[in-house]
């Protein structure tokens, strides 16, 4: 099941440029990995088969209440409507569409547009 | 306060005694908007703020001043109110209107006693020191722990409820405790002989030696112990320390020296309007007598405190008639309730009785010449009988048709008054005056929350013991109110674990998304409802957790298979069953931790933990364990931790059994298991008890003769000692007994509970517990174990699984398009070994730049 066109691309930003991170294959289902971008570490989130079909999601993995880079091991959740990242650390929860924090809404995560290009995972450059 | 008007205070108002009593009539002063009408000052000899006195003995529990305080530290000063701590009054000056202390004088205008009482000491020749200790106060509680200090035996005077409380708090401080008691039973005042008679057995199973019809004649010094007790039979006693619990007297100094009227048994004599003969003066709590009684439980003294406020403020008050003086207690674990004319002392009154000796439980039911009404009870052993019978005492409910029902071993048809038979005007909770009536008013007024219940009403926040019947009666409500009572775990399971794991057992679901679907709503989940899923599903199935589908339901703990730390970085353990180590397993743990630079310290559980590791390191650290014999020691799981060890009758002159063996049976057995919380053991090669199993979810102690099994006890936030469960076991019987507890707790609990806070909520206590596990009440023995048995055989070591399998390790990696480590993990030395970096110290040069 390789799809040609990108499933997810985040309508707010559009991207000037799309680079790619990684395969396909270094995703894990349901859950989070790291990749390096530049100075930033971007946690990818692979969803399958959420409520609105195959889902990726690109995040911030800094988790800013510890400092720690650790966001892309949490869990995946739904709370209320919105899918959530909850950080392992303290348990806040992301939101993973645009990095808004439950509870401490002075926490956001910076977001990137994420999508799967063939068998490439492209996370998308905005124009300086 | 929002509006902004200047009150004039004409009036001073003077509270002598901040304990419990004066206290809330602060409180009540507050609320009923006194303080603008009065400049109040409060005086109070002791150096706290007023606290909670009837949870005294958790002091020794582990709950400090503060906690037991009955107010923030500035409520005082929020309401304005003039608050004198350590300040006793030494005189009423009725004449000037001005009390005297050692600061000066303060005039008054109305002056409240709130001086409580006293612990009487009987005059006995020699007592002084540690051996004339009181149970009343925190000072007293401080000056006990500090005579406890390097004693062995402790002795408590008086088997009255107070003594028995001192009694365990010796045996909480580790001392030998006994009860010396003058009267032939314990109890004297609440219970009739048979209940003395099935308390005192009940206690000396506890531990607690008790010494009946005993006066002290003398003290003097001992020759094994500190002192000795000289009784007047001729029988003596050696001690370390001795508490004297023999009665309290009202604390009526102040009104005797003033000229005020005091009762025959002491007491500030008092009107059914709290006043004394002197108009100005009034009297609350236990230095006051009313109609020739005092009243030594704070819910009556609460009742003159809310009512004596809303007289003082001109506000419609209840006039005193005395006060029901039914309790029920806790005493060393054991129930204890009374209710009532509980010695039949009404003419004509007729009494029910149930007595096993067998369990040292005994039931008395009082009723009244015609047989119609409960007018007293005696409980001992089991307080579930309590509720019903008091609400059919206070509330003169109609007996049913065979009244012995009440007292009858449940399951015998007993007619158990729901909330729903309770008149409206039933108290349910008795230190607020909460009726029935005002819980279901919160309720129509759309209290859903039994918190919010509690502050709102304040029912359950005095003396505790109505919890269980508020709760009841909250959810009866609601439900009657077509409200659902909310036990749902997160929004996408309206279960509890329990039921989940019922679910899950019976319809043999393997999968959370099975689960979610057939009997959850909304999608994927959340960090509650899939960890809580998948230690379930573990405990059931145990299947590898590094199965693709399990993963994303794992804490990152578990997930990673390490314990994260502050800096993302993990810690690796790996078990060292029982504590035992080979020196070349010692050898390559160290040069596994020097090969990859690891923080290393022993864990308070007999093993060593490496901190420090980088998650792509993970793989090769546990290769290199593994190799050398290691397996993981899943400290990150909510699951067996350690089995600690002494070393037992092996090495040891005073060993009786083999307790590393046996350490090693236990940790081998049950290392792997899910569970609702974590769970410890240890094992103890004799009494002196050198591995803290009475502080473990399961300990074993040996003896001559086998083994005895504790359960269910704790270390950590709230200490639990664990109890005794069974005594003088074989191995095989050990064994099955913690196959069938473990796979019950496993069961039943809910999540995040640990074996003692399930215990504690288990209905029918150690009992029941007692009756599921040894006598197979519930017929559930061999399922138990099978389903333990087949957890057993499918242990695999999950790093051992997961390095098998190049797929599970894809995830161990930092980054997935990079080689290298976390840039921003860093770390400095001390103490010649690294440890992270933290923010302030980011100036530092880190160690790793020193290494490249
Ligand atoms: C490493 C260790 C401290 C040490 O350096 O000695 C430790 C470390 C942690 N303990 Fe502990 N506890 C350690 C022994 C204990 C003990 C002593 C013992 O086991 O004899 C206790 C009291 C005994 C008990 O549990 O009854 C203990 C009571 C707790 C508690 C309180 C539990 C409770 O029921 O009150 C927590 C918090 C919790 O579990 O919710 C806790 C939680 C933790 C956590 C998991 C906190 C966290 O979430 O980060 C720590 C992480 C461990 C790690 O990263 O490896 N730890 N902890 C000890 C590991 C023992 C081992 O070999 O596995
Ligand atoms: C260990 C223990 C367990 C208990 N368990 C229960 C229970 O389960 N249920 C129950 O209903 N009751 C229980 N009680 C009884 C309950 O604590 C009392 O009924 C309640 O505290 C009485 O309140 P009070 O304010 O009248 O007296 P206290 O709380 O004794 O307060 C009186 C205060 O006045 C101060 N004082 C005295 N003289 C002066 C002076 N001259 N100047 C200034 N200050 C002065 C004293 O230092 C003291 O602080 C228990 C008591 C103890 C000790
Ligand atoms: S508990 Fe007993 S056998 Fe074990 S080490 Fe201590 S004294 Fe020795
Ligand atoms: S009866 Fe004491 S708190 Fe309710």
């Amino acid at each position: 099941m390789t799809l040609s066109t990108p499933i997810v691309e985040h309508d707010a930003v559009a991207a000037a440029a799309w680079r790619p991170l990684c395969t396909r294959q270094d995703l894990v289902a349901n859950s989070g990995v790291v990749a390096l971008l530049d100075d930033a570490q971007v946690a990818l989130f692979h969803l399958p088969q959420s409520c609105d079909g195959e889902q990726l999601f690109a995040i911030e993995n800094r988790d800013p209440k510890s400092g720690a880079n650790v966001i892309g091991r949490g869990i995946v959740g739904h709370l209320k409507g919105d899918l959530v990242i909850a950080s392992p650390l303290y348990k806040q929860h992301f939101r993973l569409a645009d990095g808004s924090c439950i509870e401490y809404p002075e926490q956001r995560l910076r977001v990137w547009p994420v999508r799967l290009n063939g068998d490439l995972v492209e996370v998308g450059m905005q124009a300086e | 306060m929002n509006s902004k008007v200047t009150p004039i205070k004409n009036e001073t108002l003077v509270i002598i005694g901040n304990g419990m009593v004066g206290h809330h009539c602060v409180e009540q002063l507050t609320e009923q908007g006194a303080l603008a009408q009065y400049q109040v000052h409060v005086f109070g000899e002791e150096r706290q703020r007023a606290y909670d006195r009837v949870h005294l003995s958790e002091y020794f529990g582990g709950r400090d001043a503060e906690s037991l305080a009955m107010c923030e530290a500035d409520f005082y000063a929020q309401h304005g109110v003039h608050m004198h701590l350590g300040v006793a009054v030494l005189e009423i000056d009725r004449e000037r209107k001005e009390v005297v202390t050692s600061e000066g004088r303060q005039p008054y205008d109305r002056l409240v006693l709130a001086t409580g009482s006293y612990p009487f000491v009987p005059p006995i020749a020699g007592a002084e020191g540690n051996s004339k200790l009181v149970y009343r106060t925190l000072d007293d509680l401080d000056d006990i722990r500090a005579a406890a200090n390097g004693g062995r035996r402790g002795v408590v005077v008086g088997g009255g409820l107070l003594g028995l409380e001192a009694a365990n708090a010796l045996k909480s401080l580790g001392l030998e405790a006994h009860v010396v008691e003058f009267a032939p039973r314990l109890m004297p005042v609440q219970l009739d002989p048979d209940g003395g008679a099935a308390l005192k057995a009940r206690i000396e199973e506890l531990g607690v030696r008790v010494h009946l019809n005993r006066a002290t004649s003398e003290i003097v010094a001992g020759e094994e112990y500190a002192y000795r007790m000289n009784f007047s039979d001729g029988e003596s006693l050696e001690t370390d320390l001795i508490v004297f619990s023999a009665g309290i007297r009202p604390q009526d100094a102040l009104g005797r020296s003033a000229g005020l009227d005091i009762a025959e048994r002491g007491g500030v004599v008092i009107d059914s309007d709290y006043r004394t003969n002197d108009p100005d003066i009034y009297a609350i709590g236990e230095c006051a007598s009313w109609n020739g009684s005092i009243f030594g439980l704070v819910a009556p003294g609460y009742t003159m405190a809310r009512n004596l406020a809303a007289l003082l403020v001109g506000k419609q008050h209840e006039s005193f008639i005395g006060a029901d003086m039914s309790t029920k207690l806790k005493l060393l674990g054991v129930d204890v309730g009374s209710i009532g004319d509980a010695h039949a002392a009404t003419p004509g009154a007729k009494s029910y009785r149930f007595n096993d000796e067998v369990n040292s439980s005994y039931r008395r039911l009082v009723v009244s010449p015609d047989g119609s009404q409960v007018i007293g009870a005696v409980l001992v052993g089991d307080n579930s009988y309590y509720d019903t019978l008091l609400q059919y005492a206070q509330n003169g409910i109609k007996l049913p048709a065979d009244p012995a029902s009440l007292i009858l071993p449940a399951g015998e048809g007993a007619p158990a008054l729901g909330a729903d038979a309770l008149p409206d005007t039933a108290t349910i909770c008795s230190c607020h005056n909460v009726s029935k009536g005002a819980i279901c008013c919160q309720v129509d007024t759309g209290c859903t929350d039994l918190g919010d219940l509690k502050l709102a009403t304040k029912a359950g926040t005095g003396c505790g013991g109505c919890s269980a019947l508020l709760k009841q009666v909250f959810e009866h409500e609601l439900s009657a109110r077509g409200v659902e009572v909310d036990k749902s775990l997160c929004e996408h399971f309206a279960h509890t674990r329990q039921e989940l794991y019922g679910i899950v057992r019976v319809e043999g679901i393997i999968s959370f998304e099975e689960l979610l679907a057939k009997h959850g709503r909304g999608h994927t989940g959340c960090d509650i409802c899939k960890p809580a899923v998948g230690s379930v599903l573990a405990s059931c199935w145990n299947q590898p957790i590094t199965d693709p589908s399990l993963v994303p339901l794992q804490d990152t703990n578990d997930t990673f298979m390490a314990n994260m730390q502050n800096n993302g970085t993990y810690s690796v353990v790996p078990r060292i069953a029982g504590g035992e180590i080979t020196p070349d397993k010692l050898i390559a743990l160290g040069a596994v931790a020097k090969k990859y630079d690891l923080y290393t310290k022993i864990t308070g559980g007999q093993r060593i933990d490496l901190f420090g590791a980088e998650l792509h390191q993970l793989p090769d650290i546990w290769s290199e364990l593994i190799e050398a014999g290691f397996e993981t020691g899943h400290a990150y799981g909510k699951s067996l931790r350690t089995v600690k060890s002494c070393v037992g009758s092996t090495w040891c002159r005073y060993g009786v059994q083999d307790s590393v063996g046996m350490a090693l049976v236990l940790e081998n057995r049950y290392k792997g298991l899910r569970s609702p919380h974590k769970i410890k053991f240890g094992v103890s090669g004799c009494t002196r008890e050198c591995a803290e199993a009475q502080s473990k979810d399961v300990g074993v102690i040996a003896t001559e003769n086998g083994w005895n099994l504790y359960v269910a006890g704790n270390g950590g936030m709230r200490p639990r000692h664990a109890e005794l469960f069974a005594t003088d076991l074989d191995d095989a019987t050990l064994i099955r007994y913690i196959d069938r507890f473990l796979m019950f707790y496993v069961r039943t609990a809910d999540r995040l509970q640990r074996t003692s806070v399930w215990r504690e909520s288990l209905e029918g206590g150690l009992d029941y517990l007692k009756s599921v596990i040894i006598d197979d009440s519930l017929a559930l023995g061999a399922e138990l174990e099978s389903q333990m048995q087949l957890v057993v055989d499918r242990y695999e070591c999950e790093w051992a699984n997961a390095l098998k399998d190049p797929e599970k390790l894809k995830r161990f990696r930092t980054f997935v398009n990079d080689e290298r480590g976390d840039p921003d993990i860093q770390f400095v030395k001390e103490r010649e070994q690294r440890r992270p970096m933290q923010a302030h110290e980011l100036n530092l040069i880190p160690v790793a730049e020193e290494v490249v």
